[in-house]
């Protein structure tokens, strides 16, 4: 038996998560309406008559809790999988590094994530009239970079919560402290390619490097510690 | 097949303040089919965990011939394990579930090594794309063997395999564990079926409060024999 390499068999655990879910679609759809439902109630409250009254500042904050609340339902999803039928005993006793796995699962979430805040855009886009267009490929380079950031601590916290009983209530509790420092430094850089009048992109510029810069500190740390996480000893 | 023994030397578990394993010592050796037997909280599953490197032993050594088994060590690819659950995934179908495990395994001839372990767990004839979680509990046990079987494993464990199958599933499983011993395989069964321990076992072992109350092997074990040393051992002082 030739060993994979890392990478493969870190590639080869994320396929597997979206092969599943291209197939069922289950947390697409259920990140896709909850994150659809923070913008809407925020448009009910925001947006009277035909007049929209918000800056680019609360577009930004609405973007960036669509995707804390939606994001936190993908995550607590992340193992449900392996948690089924021990399969997660399966996985860790194959000779994959601990690593890849979390590797793997990482990249399988935060495509998932990604790909719903790609849906999320042209919504927020229509009810605030945000000016997405100029700035497009640098959006889409935040919300990678902030999704990453917020998936690479989310899944350590999935994985230790993985036979908690209350797990779902205690994800959000452990991880929003955490991550507050991704999501704001992910508004800050999306309030200001969002705002039309902006002197300079000087503080984007700013917030896209603390944010790069945080999420290679939190996948470092997050290698290091998804197996004793996850072992549990 | 590999020679190698399976030895643990004065293992100990702790878990906390609690003492599930003190000081045990066992030989395990390829060709045999060792059942640990024991009540409830005597440590079998703790040892099971040990053995399967997904625990580690606050006392003592385990090896594998030279070599000492660690949650890290490459040996971690020569065993095989069978839980009571079956460890797979239930959105995937059995072909995919075998195709993940043989492609993280780095198997060969992965398409072929899985249809030939479909068809000796009789599961050939399963439409490739009926997921998992539409299978029966039997059948899921089939797959949970082709899965722990289809890197060809030097060592195979059981933790209670059988607890839901009914009679000729379990028929079914004791001539598998009969046929990996028969190939050479060190098989490890933990149970609490005295009978089921006494059609397969060569080796017996009885835990009893986290030690080893009775070590014996034989070439076969008759289901009087089998519970006459378990009562012995069970009743006795550990």
């Amino acid at each position: 038996m030739a060993r994979p390499s890392w990478i493969s068999q870190a590639a080869r655990i994320a396929w597997k998560d979206l092969h599943i879910e291209g197939r069922s679609r289950e947390v697409v759809y259920t990140m896709g309406f909850m994150a659809a439902l923070v913008v809407l109630v925020f448009s009910f409250a925001f947006i009277s008559g035909r007049e929209v009254t918000v800056g680019p500042d609360v577009i930004a904050g609405i973007l960036w809790v669509a995707v804390l609340f939606s994001g936190t339902v993908a995550l607590s999803r992340t193992f449900d999988r392996e948690r089924e039928s021990e399969a997660i005993r399966s996985l860790l006793l194959s000779p994959v590094p601990r690593s890849a796995i979390y590797a793997g699962k990482l990249a399988a979430t935060a495509a998932i994530m990604f790909l719903v805040e790609l849906l999320l855009t042209p919504l927020l886009a229509a009810l605030f009239s945000a000016a997405i267009a100029p700035h497009a490929l640098w959006l889409g380079l935040l919300f990678l970079l902030g999704t990453i950031g917020f998936c690479s601590v989310g899944v350590i916290f999935s994985a230790a919560l993985l036979r908690a009983r209350s797990r779902d209530a205690l994800l959000g509790a452990l991880l929003f402290p955490i991550v507050i420092p991704v999501l704001l430094a992910a508004s800050r850089a999306t309030a200001t390619l969002l705002d039309p009048a902006a002197p300079d992109l000087d503080p984007a510029f700013f917030w896209t490097r603390f944010l790069a810069a945080l999420d290679v500190v939190f996948v470092v740390v997050g290698l290091w510690s998804f197996e004793p996480v996850v072992i549990g000893e | 097949m590999s020679e190698r023994a399976l030895r643990l030397m004065n293992v100990g578990k702790t878990f906390g303040r609690h003492r599930a394993l003190a000081d045990v010592s066992l030989a395990f050796l390829p060709g045999q089919v060792a059942a640990v037997l024991g009540p409830n909280g005597a440590g079998k599953s703790t040892l099971l965990g040990l053995l399967s490197t997904l625990s580690q032993p606050s006392q003592g050594r385990i090896t594998i011939g030279d070599e000492q088994l660690s949650r890290h060590s490459s040996l971690r690819a020569t065993i095989g394990y069978v839980g009571h659950e079956p460890g797979v995934y239930g959105d995937l179908s059995a072909w995919h579930n075998l195709r993940l495990f043989a492609s993280l395994y780095g198997i060969a001839n992965a398409e072929r090594r899985i249809d030939a372990m479909l068809a000796r767990v009789g599961l050939q004839g399963v439409r490739r794309e009926a997921a998992a979680r539409t299978f029966s509990r039997g059948m899921l046990q089939r797959l949970a063997l082709a899965r722990a079987l289809l890197h060809e494993p030097e060592i195979l464990l059981f933790d209670e395999p059988g607890s839901a199958l009914d009679p000729a599933g379990a028929i079914w499983l004791a001539g598998e564990l009969q046929r990996e011993r028969e190939a050479g395989r060190l098989v490890v069964l933990v149970t609490h079926d005295l009978a089921a321990a006494a059609a397969v076992a060569t080796h017996l072992v009885v835990l009893r409060r986290g030690r080893v109350a009775r070590d014996e092997t034989r070439t076969s074990f008759s289901a009087d024999d089998v519970r006459a040393i378990y009562e012995e051992a069970t009743r006795g002082k550990a």
